[in-house]
C-alpha cells in the first residue's frame, strides 16, 4: 500500500466536486420539506437533468444552455409531482417513489442515442489571485462555477429561510397549512413553487455527474445520489448548514476511499465503497439527536375546506 | 355606540345538502361588543368566516361603514380593518411569537422593532407576552395572547372573537373581559361568538341568536336571561332534566384505600380513595381541573391497574382488571378527551362504535368483526341520541364536538351498562346537547345503573347528582347528599383548590 499516492490538496479539491451533486439536489429537497412536502422523487429528478443536461450540451455545445435544461428537466418532472400531489391531492410517498421509477425509465429513453458520447469539457474557472494562494488556491478556488453555484446557493437559501418574509411565510406554510391558509397565504401554490425548485436543484445535481463529474452517460449513473440527498436533509435536521457538513462529509469519504482502494489498501473494496454511505448516515444521526424536529405538515395532504 | 360599523344584508351560504346560512341580517355598532349566540351547527363559524373573507357568500351584501364590502380573500378584510381571533388556534408551534406575529400582517417591520411593539401594546392592554418565546410551549391563554396582539397591532376596526374562553381558566377569562371592555371604550368593535350565556350577559351589548342558519331575533343579553336566550338558540322550552327518583339499591362499586402513582410528570397521584356505589345512584365528583379526575378515571375504567381488592365490582375484585374485562363485567367507562381518548378521530362511527361495543354488543365472532351489526349499533346510538351527521361512515373528527359528545356517551348507555363512569360528559357542549346528555344519564340511573359523573361544572352536578364529594390533589372527601349541601359546605369540600389552580396553570 502507498498513501504516499493521495495528496492531501487534491483530495480536498476533488471533495469539493463529490459533494457538489448531493449538496444541490439536497438544498432543493430541503426548501420543498420545509414547505411541508416530502418528494421522494429526488433520484428520478436528478437522473432526468443528468440526461436533459447531457443531451443538450451534446446538441448545442454549451455546458451553459446544458445546465439550464438540466434544471427545466427537473422542474418540469417535479411539476408533474406538484400537479399530483397538491392538485389531485395523491398520497406524496406513492407518488415521489412513482416519479424515481418513471425519471429512471425515462432517462434511459431519452439518452439512448447519447451512450458513449464525450461532452464538451466545462471549463475550470480559476479565480484570479485567489486560486494562486498555495494549498487553498488548489483546494477552494480553482474550480468549475457550478461548485460555486451549489455554495452560493447553500448560503441564499440559509438567509432567505431566516430573514426573509418569503422564508417564514414558506416556514409557516410547512409548519401549519391550515393556520397559513386561515391567514390567507396561497398553501397550493408556494408550494408547487418550491416543489420545482427543488426539482431544479436536484435536475443540477443530475447534470453535474453527467457533465463534469464523470463526464458521460450511461443508464442509472447517480447510483442513488437522490436517496442520500434525501437522507441528507433529514439527518441534517432541514438546516442548510447541516446539509453543506453533510454533502461535503459525504464527498469526502467517497473521493478518500476511492483513493485508497487505488492505494492498494488490503479491505475488500465493497467495505470501502459502503463507507461514505455508512459514514454520513452515523455521523448525522449523531447530530441530529438534539430537540430541531420536522416541520410539522411534513407529508400531509393539504385540502381547503370552508 | 355611534353609528354603524358594519352592516350585514340578506347573507346567504350553502353547502352540498345544507344551508349554513339563508338571508342573515345584521348590524354591528361602532364601539359595541355584539354576540352572535347559536348551538353547534347554526352557522356561527360560517357567517364570520364570509366577513373574513375566508368564504365567499352565494347571496346578500355587506356594508362597512356605509360603503360597499365584499372581501374576496383575508387580506382585503383585514385591509378594511376586520381582525379574528380563531377558535383552533392559527398558530405555528416552531416559530417564535414576533414571526407568528408578523405572518398575520400585511407589512410587518423588521422583526426587531415589531418585537418591541409586542412588548408595548402588549402590556398596554394587560397581556404580558414575550416576543422571542416558542410558540409551542406557550399555555393555551397565552397562545391567544399572541393572537388577540397580532390583530391589535393591526388597529382593527371589527374584531372577531371566536369562541375565546372555552380554553381559557377563569383568571385568564377575566383577564380577557378587561381587554375587551378597554377596546370597547376605545371604539372598538367586537363580535363575540359563543355560546356561554352568562358570559355573553356580562360582556356584551347585543347578541343575535342564530338557529339553523337564521337570525331568529336580537335582544339585550343585559335585559334577557341565560334561560330565555338559551330557549331562543333552540327554538322550543328548553327541558331541565329530570330524574326518575328512584331510591338507590345495594352497592356495586366499591372502592376501597385506591392509591396509584401519578402517571406522568404532570399527573397527580390517587391517594386512599374510597367510594361506594349504588344502583341507581348517581354521584357527582367536582373539583378544579388537575385534582386528580383524569387519574380516577383510568383508575375505574381500567387504563391503569391497582391492587385486586382496591376496586371490587358486586364482590368481586376487579382491580387488576384491564378495560375488556371490566366492560364485559358491566364497568363503563367514557374519558373526557373525545378526540384521541374517547374516540379515535380519523375512524369512522361504526369503528368506533365496534371499539368499544365489540365485547358486550357481540360485534365480534371468533376474531372477525360483524360489520353489519356494528353499523346498525352506530345507527342505532345516532338515532337514540340525535347525532347529528350524515351516516356512520363519517369519521369523528368531522362531527363537531357537541354531536361527537352525544356519541361517545351514547355509545356507554346503549351497552346497558351496569356502572357508568363519565368524564366531563358535557365540556364544550352547546345547551340543548348538554340537557340531552344529562337527561340520558338520569335515565340510565332511573333503570338501576350506578352512575358516577366526573365534572368541574358545579352546577351539571347539582342538576344530577344524588350524592357528592370531591377530588382534591389526588384525594376524595366523603361522600354527602347534594340536598344538604351549601355552596359554602362545597367550596369547603373542594377546600385547597388555591394550590390546584397552580397544578392547572402548569398543566396547561
Amino acid at each position: 500500500m502507498d498513501l504516499s499516492s493521495i495528496t492531501p490538496a487534491l483530495l480536498l479539491a476533488s471533495l469539493m466536486v463529490a459533494a457538489t451533486p448531493i449538496l444541490l439536489a439536497g438544498i432543493g429537497e430541503l426548501v420543498v420539506e420545509r414547505a411541508g412536502v416530502l418528494n421522494l422523487g429526488v433520484e428520478g429528478m436528478m437522473i432526468t437533468g443528468a440526461i436533459c443536461g447531457f443531451a443538450v450540451t451534446i446538441e448545442t455545445g454549451s455546458p451553459l444552455m446544458g445546465f439550464v435544461a438540466a434544471a427545466a428537466g427537473g422542474a418540469g418532472l417535479a411539476l408533474l409531482f406538484g400537479a399530483l400531489t397538491q392538485v389531485a391531492l395523491a398520497n406524496q410517498v406513492a407518488s415521489g417513489l412513482a416519479l424515481t421509477l418513471f425519471g429512471l425509465g425515462l432517462s434511459s429513453l431519452l439518452g439512448q442515442d447519447y451512450v458513449g458520447l464525450k461532452p464538451v469539457q466545462t471549463p475550470a474557472f480559476k479565480i484570479p489571485l485567489l486560486s494562486d494562494i498555495p494549498f487553498l488556491g488548489r483546494v477552494l478556488f480553482s474550480h468549475d462555477l457550478m461548485v460555486y453555484f451549489g455554495l452560493g446557493l447553500v448560503a441564499a437559501v440559509w438567509a432567505l429561510l431566516k430573514y426573509s418574509r418569503a422564508g417564514l411565510i414558506l416556514r409557516a406554510v410547512g409548519e401549519n397549512h391550515d393556520a397559513a391558509h386561515a391567514l390567507g397565504y396561497k398553501v397550493v401554490r408556494i408550494r408547487i413553487l418550491a416543489i420545482m425548485f427543488g426539482g431544479a436543484c436536484a435536475g443540477l445535481g443530475g447534470a453535474y455527474i453527467s457533465l463534469i463529474r464523470v463526464p458521460q452517460w450511461t443508464e442509472g449513473m447517480t447510483s442513488g445520489a437522490g436517496w442520500i440527498a434525501l437522507a441528507l436533509v433529514v439527518f441534517a435536521s432541514w438546516k442548510p448548514g447541516r446539509v453543506l457538513l453533510g454533502a461535503w462529509l459525504f464527498g469526502g469519504v467517497t473521493v478518500l476511499q476511492l483513493n485508497l482502494q487505488a492505494a492498494g489498501l488490503a479491505i475488500p473494496v465493497e467495505y470501502l465503497s459502503m463507507s461514505p454511505y455508512l459514514i454520513t448516515i452515523l455521523v448525522l444521526v449523531i447530530m441530529s439527536a438534539d430537540k430541531s424536529r420536522a416541520p410539522a405538515s411534513l407529508g400531509r395532504i393539504f385540502h381547503a375546506s370552508g | 355606540m355611534t353609528g354603524t360599523l358594519l352592516s350585514i344584508k340578506g347573507l346567504t351560504k350553502a353547502y352540498p345538502g345544507v344551508v349554513a346560512n339563508d338571508t342573515v341580517s345584521l348590524d354591528i355598532g361602532t364601539g359595541e361588543i355584539h354576540a352572535l349566540l347559536g348551538e353547534n351547527g347554526a352557522g356561527k363559524s360560517t357567517l364570520v368566516k364570509m366577513i373574513y373573507g375566508l368564504v365567499k357568500p352565494d347571496g346578500g351584501t355587506m356594508q362597512m361603514r356605509g360603503a360597499p364590502f365584499a372581501p374576496p380573500e383575508p387580506r382585503s378584510a383585514r385591509a378594511a380593518g376586520v381582525a379574528m381571533v380563531f377558535q383552533h388556534f392559527s398558530l405555528f408551534d416552531a416559530l417564535d411569537v414576533s414571526e407568528n406575529i408578523a405572518l398575520g400582517m400585511e407589512n410587518p417591520p423588521p422583526l426587531r422593532d415589531l418585537a418591541a411593539r409586542i412588548r408595548t401594546v402588549s402590556e398596554d392592554y394587560g397581556l404580558p407576552l414575550d416576543p422571542y418565546r416558542t410558540v409551542g410551549g406557550l399555555s393555551a391563554g397565552e397562545r391567544q395572547r399572541v393572537e388577540i396582539i397580532r390583530c391589535l397591532l393591526q388597529d382593527p376596526k371589527l374584531l372577531i372573537m371566536d369562541e375565546p374562553t372555552s380554553v381559557l381558566t377563569p383568571q385568564e377569562v377575566g383577564i380577557l373581559f378587561e381587554t375587551l371592555n378597554k377596546l370597547r371604550s376605545e371604539g372598538t368593535s367586537i363580535l363575540y361568538i359563543s355560546h356561554k350565556l352568562e358570559e355573553i350577559r356580562t360582556l356584551c351589548d347585543t347578541a343575535t341568536i342564530l338557529r339553523l342558519g337564521k337570525n331568529v331575533g336580537t335582544c339585550d343579553p343585559r335585559e334577557t336571561t341565560a334561560r330565555q336566550m338559551a330557549e331562543m338558540m333552540v327554538g322550543s322550552e328548553l327541558q331541565t332534566p329530570k330524574g326518575t327518583g328512584a331510591t338507590p339499591g345495594a352497592a356495586v362499586l366499591d372502592v376501597s384505600g385506591l392509591s396509584l402513582p401519578a402517571p406522568t410528570r404532570f399527573g397527580t397521584a390517587l391517594k386512599n380513595v374510597h367510594l361506594r356505589l349504588h344502583m341507581g345512584e348517581v354521584l357527582g365528583i367536582g373539583g378544579v381541573a388537575g385534582n386528580g379526575q383524569d387519574e380516577l378515571l383510568a383508575a375505574l375504567s381500567g387504563e391503569m391497574r391497582a391492587a385486586p381488592d382496591a376496586i371490587r365490582l358486586k364482590g368481586q375484585d376487579i382491580g387488576h382488571l384491564g378495560p375488556t374485562a371490566r366492560r364485559r363485567r358491566g364497568l363503563l367507562a367514557a374519558p373526557e378527551e373525545r378526540l384521541g381518548h374517547a374516540a379515535a378521530p380519523d375512524m369512522s362511527l361504526t369503528e368506533n362504535a365496534l371499539l368499544t361495543g365489540a365485547v358486550r354488543e357481540g360485534l365480534t365472532a371468533n376474531g372477525f368483526l360483524k360489520w353489519g351489526k356494528a353499523r346498525s349499533f352506530a345507527e342505532r346510538i345516532i338515532e337514540t341520541f340525535d347525532v347529528r351527521t350524515p351516516g356512520p361512515d363519517n369519521a369523528a373528527r368531522s362531527l363537531s364536538g357537541g354531536n361527537l359528545q352525544k356519541f361517545v356517551i351514547g355509545r356507554e348507555v346503549l351497552q346497558r351498562p351496569e356502572v357508568l363512569v363519565v368524564n366531563q360528559p358535557t365540556w364544550g357542549v352547546d345547551a340543548s346537547a348538554a340537557a340531552a346528555i344529562r337527561q340520558a344519564l338520569l335515565d340510565l340511573a332511573g333503570n338501576g345503573t350506578a352512575v358516577l359523573v366526573i365534572s368541574q361544572d358545579l352546577d351539571e352536578l347539582m342538576e344530577v347528582a344524588d350524592h357528592f364529594a370531591a377530588l382534591n390533589e389526588g384525594r376524595l372527601t366523603d361522600t354527602r347528599r347534594t340536598g344538604d349541601l351549601t355552596i359554602e359546605e362545597i367550596g369547603l369540600m373542594m377546600g385547597g383548590a388555591h394550590d390546584g389552580m397552580g397544578i392547572a396553570h402548569a398543566e396547561a
